[in-house]
């Protein structure tokens, strides 16, 4: 295969994808060789539940431009159907077929909460959605946390009070227990599972992107009212991307599930929202490989570093802000510019050389 | 009886959010960012009124002052270090910041006071009121929040439509570049409007931390977000809206805890939101706006 004749998008696609598949091969001759920690094999799953995250937020801050702060809501949504799932069918299927059904539910469900909650709100502008993401993110948490179900010879029994008014008989068995969530989830997820849901993300995500319909979406992003005037139909590019973007954090939420002995909803709150979004704004908005490199890097180096735990969330909300003041303020960026230039004061050489190089792309 | 008690502690706690409301509406209105850190803002104010109390054993006028003063200027510092570089900036990096500081604050917080929640001594020591026999026992808590809340309302509105001040704050408000060829300093006036909202915030958290008294990290962040439920509510931007958004919002809350259910209360009051936003997404009393090309 020649890459020269690739387009860059394609070659920069590639980039992503050999790098995911060699991070996965070193880490299976690591593994195979025996030279994993216990804490690092432990993430091996979590780092791949994030990754997927991690790039299916970038979709909707990145690409559509729309801040969503419940993204850790579609993955609760996630893993909850699916773990439900998984635990009320038991033994009844096959391994395979249960861990494929279980994930597709999770998946299909938050896509179906990305499409309810998008329809309202991507009429709105800006701030709204973060807000009303946030407030859904809380709805979703409240709710799970009151949340009973059953299952007895008679069906399926729903409360939203408490064990006791669930009125089974006594063949019953509680799937979801309110706060205490879902016990017992078969561990089926294993790290080669993960991987190959990081690679279909990333097939997902990238193609969509490299797509007309990609190409729609980004251009809402930099003049919505331009997109408009040319016929692109806002509302309907606007919900393919976070509708798809959702459905891959239910997929995450899945994956994650099913690495867990019991699930529940506060794991998923505000605070796993904002995580995420501190992977995708250090790893560049709208670079999926920068999500992918810093969900990886910023999930592992916690563990690496015990001390550095403490001042995790700290660090994280100063690089958040100075992220956002190099990359956006004009005088800071002036300042940058002009210790830049003066570093390189009088070498007129380099000036002319970047000249040459600029007039040659045009050429 | 209960519905009565129900519906003054709603009131009560609907006008802390209202005072919140204040601060959020106030600051979008002006600087057109929705300012996520303002919740964090009040825990601060709750830890100073408490460590001031506690520690160094100041009478509880001087604690609340000294609660008032710090987060006046912590508010005055965010802006100008956080938020002023941003100014046209999308709005998008705005918020992502503003997320930023609010978790600085929190993890700040953590550092400093540690994790484990503080008892907070009420600031109010009356025996509370009792009425139609003893049926109806109103806390002094309640009735101090509810008139400081009504307080703080009317000198507030007094202040931005009788005072020149006041009157630069709606210029800028209005339409930034205008104002500022009018003479008034944008800068001033913005910087003035956050001094004012976070002094606000720090009044409004010795008010819920004497309601509820169990001081976190984390005890703003939950009002601060339904506060700013409130100021949607009412039209973001507009200072009635902002209140009677803020009592409205306390008096579902508490209803709904009390006649549906403890555990989803807050699920409710977050589907007033996009209720609101889907029926009149200006909120009651905001200006529906028209898109200019």
């Amino acid at each position: 295969m020649n890459l020269k004749n690739l387009g860059r998008t394609a070659r920069r696609n590639l980039v992503t994808y050999s790098m995911v598949i060699a991070a996965y091969i070193i880490i299976q001759v690591l593994a195979a060789m025996d030279l994993l920690s216990n804490s690092l094999s432990g993430q091996l799953i979590p780092i791949c539940a994030y990754v997927i995250m991690a790039v299916s937020l970038n979709l909707t801050v990145g690409v559509l431009g729309e801040l969503s702060l419940g993204h850790a809501g579609f993955m609760s949504v996630g893993a909850f159907s699916s773990a439900f799932f998984s635990v009320a069918v038991g033994d009844a299927l096959p391994t395979p077929v249960t861990l494929v059904l279980a994930f597709a539910i999770g998946m299909i469900a938050a896509g179906v909460f990305g499409v309810l909650i998008g329809i309202p709100v991507l009429r709105l502008q800006g701030d709204y959605l973060a807000i009303v993401t946030l407030a859904f993110g809380e709805i979703i948490k409240n709710l799970l946390n009151a949340f009973y179900i059953g299952v007895d010879s008679t069906g399926f029994h729903v409360s939203m009070k408490d064990a006791t008014a669930l009125k089974m008989d006594e063949t019953g068995r509680i799937i979801i227990k309110g706060a205490q969530g879902i016990t017992g989830v078969n561990r089926m997820s294993t790290f080669t599972i993960g991987f190959v849901l990081v690679v279909l993300t990333l097939i997902i995500v990238l193609n969509l992107i490299k797509s007309r319909t990609g190409r729609a979406i980004m251009s809402i992003r930099d003049n919505r009212i331009a997109a408009e005037s040319v016929g692109i139909n806002v509302t309907k590019y606007k919900l393919i991307a976070f509708t798809v973007s959702a459905a891959l954090a239910g997929l995450a939420g899945s994956l994650y599930a099913h690495s867990l002995a019991t699930v529940v909803a506060k794991k998923f709150d505000y605070n796993t929202s904002i995580l995420i979004l501190v992977f995708v704004v250090v790893g560049g908005m709208g670079n999926i490989r920068g999500s992918v490199i810093a969900a990886a890097v910023l999930t592992v180096l916690p563990e690496l570093l015990r001390s550095f735990a403490d001042y995790r969330m700290l660090v994280y909300a100063i690089v958040l802000i100075l992220m956002m003041l190099f990359k956006q303020s004009p005088q800071i960026k002036n300042f940058c510019r002009g210790i830049g230039e003066r570093l390189r004061l009088g070498s007129l050489f380099h000036r002319r050389k970047a000249e040459n190089s600029s007039s040659g792309k045009e050429g | 009886m209960e519905f009565l008690s129900n519906l003054v502690n709603g009131i009560s706690l609907g006008s802390v959010y209202a005072v919140i409301a204040l601060g959020y509406t106030m600051v979008y209105g002006i600087a057109r960012m929705l300012n996520f850190a303002h919740g964090d803002i009040i825990m601060v104010g709750g830890y100073i009124c408490f460590i001031s109390m506690t520690s160094l054993g100041l009478p509880v006028l001087v604690s609340i002052l000294a609660a008032v003063v710090v987060c006046t200027i912590l508010g005055i510092t965010i802006e100008r270090v956080a938020y002023k570089p941003l100014r046209s900036a999308p709005s998008l990096a705005v918020l992502i910041t503003a997320i930023g500081v609010s978790y600085l604050l929190q993890n700040l917080a953590l550092l400093i006071w540690g994790s484990d929640p503080k008892s907070f001594t009420s600031v109010v020591g009356f025996e509370p009121l009792r009425l139609f026999d003893g049926k109806l026992v109103i806390t002094s808590e309640t009735l101090v929040t509810i008139i400081a809340s009504a307080i703080i309302m009317v000198v507030l509105t007094l202040f931005v439509n009788r005072t020149k001040v006041g009157h630069a704050m709606l210029a800028v408000s209005e339409d930034k570049g205008a104002a500022q060829l009018m003479g008034i300093n944008v800068n001033a006036t913005i910087s003035l409007t956050f001094a004012i909202g976070s002094a606000l915030a720090a009044v409004a958290g010795v008010l819920l931390c004497s309601a509820q008294p169990s001081l976190l990290p984390t005890t703003g962040a939950m009002p601060g977000i339904k506060a700013f439920v409130a100021a949607v509510f009412g039209g973001i931007g507009s200072i009635p809206g902002a209140m009677i958004g803020g009592v409205l919002l306390g008096v579902i809350e508490i209803m709904s805890k009390y006649y549906i259910s403890a555990q989803i209360s807050d699920a409710i009051v977050f589907a007033v939101l996009i209720v609101v936003l889907l029926v009149r997404p200006a909120g009651i009393l905001g200006k529906q706006t028209r898109e200019k090309v």
